[in-house]
């Protein structure tokens, strides 16, 4: 199933280094806007599951992989050169609560093989812009370094090894299934990052592969820092070890307030800058109401000052936002990436640089 | 010494190999106060934290786990990078597990062989960590210059070679060695290190070096004075060869270019390794600088060194208040006036604590000690000032303030009174339960420029609005300002406004107050401000009454016709396990602290934001742990010295509803009536949602179904202390521990309240014995039963206050007294009932019609007038218009 990636890598090195990428929009809105019934979600395979389905979009890959297509080839048809698999929750920890851990293989297999299929069917018709997919390994639902009782700080309810163990499962299914990049996402707490990675790197070397890896963490709220509270500096540091494809920040924030992170991650990072916003900040009934073309304009003015290499939308943004990105992003240099000297680089909440 | 500047300095004393205090916390557990060692050396300085549990008697992998666990909840102790410390690769990995942050390992060598040491090599450049690597292979530790290099050039190359571990995330530690042993071998350990630190650095690109400084003296143990000179010495000339990071002891080193020459020229002649016979002549001397332990590291004082002005300013700012009196007497002595010392340095000094507090740049509680700082100041100069009978300061104006008859609520109050002060305002604090007559009375003797009125239970409403009313009868034009909890503008603007022909104005908090009050004073702005006002009040009030024309209200018959139907046939309601009341007297304070719902504390000091979360706040998070550490150290002390007595008394009877009202019995026979609680029916359009109109009394069996239920009720306090202790630190000028006194005494006593209820569903009342909640799940009230209070929203009637006081003979058992106005005195104090059904959930009675105001009277026993002016806020009708209508 790897015949082929080398020779995609190769090529999408390249057409980084021309334009500006641009990645899909929201999944889970565009789920969303399809008003899908309990029994899309249990098909005919679920319907003596115990737990309620509902709600668990990455089952939706085996239930219902005519609409994840649609999805897929939707966004592809709006312009964005990389796809990212359906599987934000595709492992073995999110899924307990669905009492689904064990699927949790087959629904990163599936997502990918799909996605695989949507993108070479793109690929087919417009050759000149080859289109590419990248594997989700989302943030799972639980955080290594927050305690999940306030009485009892130095508690955890997950452990490294544990999240090491299912990110691993999660990336041989689509490494295996075809996907050309790897995509760390979501990224609340940075711990939970560090064990996917070093999953990630582990299984890279098993099997004699050589994925490139996106990054990409997420600001909270205004106060600027990942919610295990670390500024995009720290983060950076946290996670350049592996070398990154990319580093970026999506979800939480919209454009406007999210600008100045990625400015920050841009001046620091040796590497390309990746960023999927939200639809603008939600409203008091949980909508984003930032319009494709607000969201255009934005992302226009931050091509313009040379932050981005990759862009693409987060909750909210449909496929006329990235149509209007895709557009808005046309003809734009990517920002050049800057070289600095080795220099110990360190981290806690805040980042540590040791002179010269 | 400019090289410090690029030496990373890595705190030390959170290693149990080096430090025997924090070995002893950690092997008895104590991880709070391990925590704040840590904490101590990021405040120090330290650049990165070292940590080390290596020690045969405790279990370094679990200690290790834990600590880090608990350090990623401290963000000012975990904003620096970790140096994770151990010799037992399986304590490494499992801390490597823990952080977020890119860490130092220390440390891997090439001890047991290179596989061992690729292996390990590997793994941390998958983990992603920067290493420490020491000059140590199979053949032991390096200790001649030649070794040193050797061994970290071979390791550099295996590292860099052969797995790509990036250079520049390699610290050598080539090993610093004890001197001045007296054994020959040692003399050149330092020369040795110091050469080699120079050829790594030269040879091998990118790496750092690193060493443990402390162990270069150790042989002058005992002697502080050699030992920091040592320690100095070394590493400036170490610093200068290419060491640029070390595990120091920052108070165990001194200013290179203070140590005496003599001692210097003698400690370099040991480091240096510049004569045979150095040891020698550095022991002789060495007894003439022994100094009794070495010094603590003192808090930054350069401040001291400003002019007085400056020191005042800083102080103000600051709330420090050692040095205000000595300052304020220098201050003193160059002025003609000592009045001019408050006019002058000192006024200035509030002045930018008053901007900084409007710019949002300080918060309430350093205000608060500010105000206690510049009180000191004043209190000093008082007698100097009487002296020369210079008459008093001329005020920007002087506000009256009292908390309403009936009511003794005055946190709020005080807070206000304290910002005014601080902007200059003399204020006139007439306390708590001031009787119209007395505020009016004051007023006209003072001859004041502001009346403020503070009220915290809704009964106050009702006072206020009468103070108003008597203001306009008494030909009085000063500026009336309403505040307190429940109170609100369109309150102010349709119940107190239209009362009073002077400006009335709602001040929603203190950081307000100041605006507002300078407004009003001002010759040029208030005319505008009292228009703007006016005009902003006769809206809200308009559309207050289109609001209430529009409102849907049922009558009462259709809302009993549609109360809540229980299924009681199904439902056996659980018996308590004892009748009658049950009192309890100095109830254990510690116990109750860990009950304290914080969130509330902090919005008393106008902080806002939940608990814990407050504390990591980006604007007001200092401001917040600040408060937090001294409510601690007051709560500390508070438990320990038992400042309070905290007291209760809960009650069960067997019980029915008839119709609204609920039936209590002396007996479970249920033959004799003991008391009745009358509760108060919803009466808002449900049409649309399809919801009963509820009564707290359709929560117990009504009694036509024959179902044996029951009611309980409680009243505690934490006790009159607090009153006490509150009035004597206000009286000592201590404003904020006097404020802080009291929300401490309020949280306590709603802990108290929470841990009677959680006690009651366990234990007395017993239905959910196996109940068990985090904190969290407490706070969200995720519990069966409620414990609803006479005079909130499920039951807004104050006036059944008293039959419950009775009922729980409260006043004898608990000391709670209440006030005319149904008042709990002490203010620290809950009652309320408890309901037990597995339905029962709080919910607000809200708007009320006359029909059921005119039926609730007649059931109480009160006349109409009475019950409309306690359930004031609750009617939906205006009684003067009934008033009117039925006189015409």
């Amino acid at each position: 199933m790897t015949t082929g990636r080398e020779a995609r890598v190769a090529s999408l090195k390249q057409i980084s280094r021309e334009r500006i990428l641009v990645l899909d929009g929201a999944m889970g809105t565009t789920i969303q806007d399809q008003k899908l019934e309990d029994a899309d979600f249990i098909g005919s395979r679920f319907t003596n599951h115990s737990k309620d389905l509902k709600g668990n979009n990455d089952i939706l890959s085996l239930t219902r992989p005519d609409l994840i297509k649609e999805i897929y080839l939707g966004y592809l048809e709006a312009g964005a050169d990389i796809i990212e698999t359906n599987t934000f929750n595709a492992n073995a920890i999110s899924q307990i609560e669905y009492d689904l851990s064990d699927l949790a293989y087959e629904l990163n297999a599936e997502s990918a093989r799909l996605a695989r299929e949507a993108a070479d069917e793109m690929t087919k018709k417009t050759p000149e812009k080859p289109r590419f997919v990248t594997g989700v390994l989302g943030p799972t639902s639980r955080t290594a370094s927050i305690s999940p009782d306030v009485n009892d700080p130095g508690a955890r309810n997950v452990t490294y090894d544990e999240l090491r163990e299912a990110y691993y499962e999660a990336t041989k299914a689509l490494v295996e299934n075809g996907v050309d990049l790897i995509l760390v996402e979501t990224i609340f707490d940075t711990l939970n990052a560090r064990a996917a990675l070093y999953a990630v790197d582990e299984l890279l070397e098993d099997m004699g592969e050589d994925v490139p890896i996106m990054i990409s963490g997420t600001i909270t709220d205004m106060s600027g820092r990942t919610l295990s509270g670390q500024t995009p500096e720290a983060f950076w540091h946290s996670v350049r070890h592996v070398r990154p494809f990319s580093i970026g920040l999506n979800c939480a924030l919209g454009p406007g307030e999210l600008r100045a992170h990625i400015a920050e991650l841009a001046r620091v990072a040796d590497t390309r800058v990746s960023s999927h916003p939200n639809a603008g900040l939600p409203n008091q009934f949980g909508e984003y109401e930032m319009t494709p073309e607000e969201m255009a304009e934005h992302i226009s003015s931050w091509a313009d000052n040379g932050l981005l290499n990759i862009v693409g939308g987060c909750c909210g943004t449909r496929y006329e936002h990235i149509e209007a990105i895709a557009k808005a992003v046309e003809g734009k240099k990517p920002r050049e990436i800057p070289e600095f000297d080795p220099l110990l680089r360190l981290s806690g909440l805040e980042p540590f640089t040791l002179p010269r | 010494m400019t090289e410090t500047a690029r030496f990373v300095n890595i705190g030390e004393r959170t290693n149990v190999a080096g430090s025997a205090k924090f070995k002893r916390l950690i092997s008895e557990g104590d991880f709070d106060t391990a925590l704040e060692v840590a904490r101590d050396q990021v405040e120090n300085g330290a650049q990165i934290l070292d940590i080390n549990m290596d020690d045969a008697m405790l279990d370094a992998e679990a200690c290790m786990v834990k600590f880090l666990n608990l350090i990623a909840s401290e963000p000012d102790i975990s904003r620096i990078p970790i140096m994770i410390d151990s010799s037992k690769w399986s304590v490494i990995e499992a801390g490597l597990k823990c952080v977020q942050g890119k860490p130092v390992v220390n440390s891997i060598s090439l001890k047991e062989g290179e596989e061992q040491f690729l292996e390990q090599a590997r793994k941390l450049k998958r983990y992603g960590a920067a290493v420490v690597v020491m000059a140590f292979d199979s053949k032991g530790q390096a200790d001649t210059e030649d070794r040193k290099f050797e061994i970290c050039e071979r390791s550099y190359k295996i590292l860099t070679e052969k797995i790509g571990y990036p250079p520049e995330d390699i610290i050598f530690d080539p090993n610093i060695f004890a001197i001045g042993t007296g054994i020959e071998e040692h003399d050149n350990y330092a020369v040795d290190f110091i050469n080699a630190t120079r050829r790594i650095r030269e040879n091998l690109p990118h790496a750092h070096i690193s060493g443990g400084v402390s162990n270069v003296s150790f042989s002058f143990r005992g002697n502080d004075a050699v030992r920091e000179a040592m320690h100095s010495a070394f590493l400036y000339h170490a610093i200068r060869a290419g060491m640029d990071m070390g595990i120091v002891n920052p108070s165990q080193i001194t200013v290179y270019e203070d140590i005496p020459e003599e001692l210097r020229e003698a400690v370099e002649d040991v480091i240096l390794n510049r004569r045979e016979d150095a040891t020698e002549r550095l022991l002789e001397i060495s007894d003439k600088f022994k100094k009794g332990g070495s010094q603590k590291k003192e808090a930054d004082l350069s401040w001291r060194e400003g002019s007085v002005g400056d020191r005042l300013t800083h102080a103000l700012v600051h709330g420090i208040a050692d040095w205000v009196e000595e300052d304020t007497e220098e201050a003193r002595q160059q002025f003609d006036k000592p009045l001019e010392v408050i006019e002058g340095p000192l006024m200035d000094g509030m002045n930018v604590v008053g901007d900084l507090f409007g710019e949002g740049k300080m918060f309430l509680p350093q205000v608060v000690k500010s105000a206690r700082v510049m009180k000191k100041a004043v209190a000093y100069l008082l007698p100097y000032i009487e002296a020369e009978k210079q008459g008093k300061q001329e005020a920007k104006g002087k506000i009256l303030m009292a908390t309403v008859k009936g009511d003794v609520h005055d946190i709020g109050k005080n807070i206000v009174g304290v910002v005014l002060q601080c902007n200059n305002y003399e204020v006139l604090d007439l306390g708590v339960m001031v009787p119209s007559a007395k505020i009016l009375e004051t007023a006209k003797q003072e001859n004041v420029d502001i009346i403020g009125l503070s009220g915290l239970i809704t009964p106050s409403l009702e006072e206020m609005s009468y103070i108003s009313a008597e203001m306009e009868r008494q030909g009085f034009e000063v500026p009336l300002l309403i505040g307190g909890a429940t109170t609100s503008r369109v309150h102010t603007a349709v119940k107190i406004d239209p009362h009073y022909s002077g400006p009335v104005v709602h001040v929603l908090d203190a950081s307000r107050a100041v605006g507002v009050a300078s407004k009003l004073m001002s010759k040029t702005q208030k005319d505008d401000y009292v228009a703007q006002i006016q005009e902003e009040y006769q809206e809200v009030a308009e559309k207050h009454e289109k609001k209430g024309a529009g409102r849907k209200q049922v009558a009462i018959e259709d809302a009993r016709a549609n109360k809540l139907q229980l299924d009681w046939q199904n439902y056996t309601p659980p018996r308590p396990g004892q009748l009658g009341l049950m009192t309890f007297d100095n109830y254990d304070l510690e116990e109750l602290s860990q009950y304290i719902d914080w969130t509330p504390f902090f919005a008393t000091w106008e902080l806002s934001g939940r608990y814990p979360a407050i504390l990591e706040d980006e604007k007001v998070g200092e401001t917040a742990r600040s408060l937090f550490k001294d409510a601690q150290e007051m709560l500390k002390r508070i438990i320990e010295e038992k400042w309070f007595r905290p007291r209760a008394v809960i009650g069960f009877w067997a019980a029915n509803s008839v119709g609204d009202d609920i039936e209590l019995y002396t007996e479970e026979n249920r033959e004799e009536v003991l008391s009745h609680i009358h509760t108060l029916r919803q009466q808002m359009d449900r049409s649309g949602k399809n919801r009963p109109h509820l009564a707290l009394a359709d929560y117990i069996a009504p009694k036509e179904t024959g179902v044996e239920d029951y009611i309980g009720a409680f009243a505690v306090t934490t006790g009159t202390e607090v009153e006490k202790i509150s009035t004597e630190l206000k009286n000592n000028n201590d404003d904020y521990n006097a404020i802080l006194v009291q929300a401490l005494g309020d949280r306590l006593a709603e802990a108290f309240a929470e841990r009677m209820h959680a006690r009651v569903r366990k234990e007395f009342w017993g239905y959910a014995p196996d109940e068990n909640l985090s904190n969290e799940d407490f706070i969200a009230e995720k519990y069966r039963g409620i414990r609803p209070a006479p005079g909130y929203p499920a039951c807004p009637d104050h006036t059944e206050k008293p039959e419950l006081f009775k009922l729980l003979e409260a006043t004898e058992r608990t000391g709670i007294e209440l006030t005319e106005g149904c008042a709990m005195w002490p203010a620290s104090s809950v009652s309320g009932y408890y309901f037990a059904h597995p339905d029962v959930a709080y919910f607000g009675v809200s708007k009320i019609e006359e029909d059921q105001v005119r039926d609730y009277a007649k059931r109480k026993g009160m006349s109409l007038e009475d019950a409309e002016r306690w359930l004031a806020p609750n009617l939906a009708y205006d009684p003067n218009q009934r008033k009117k209508k039925e006189a015409a």
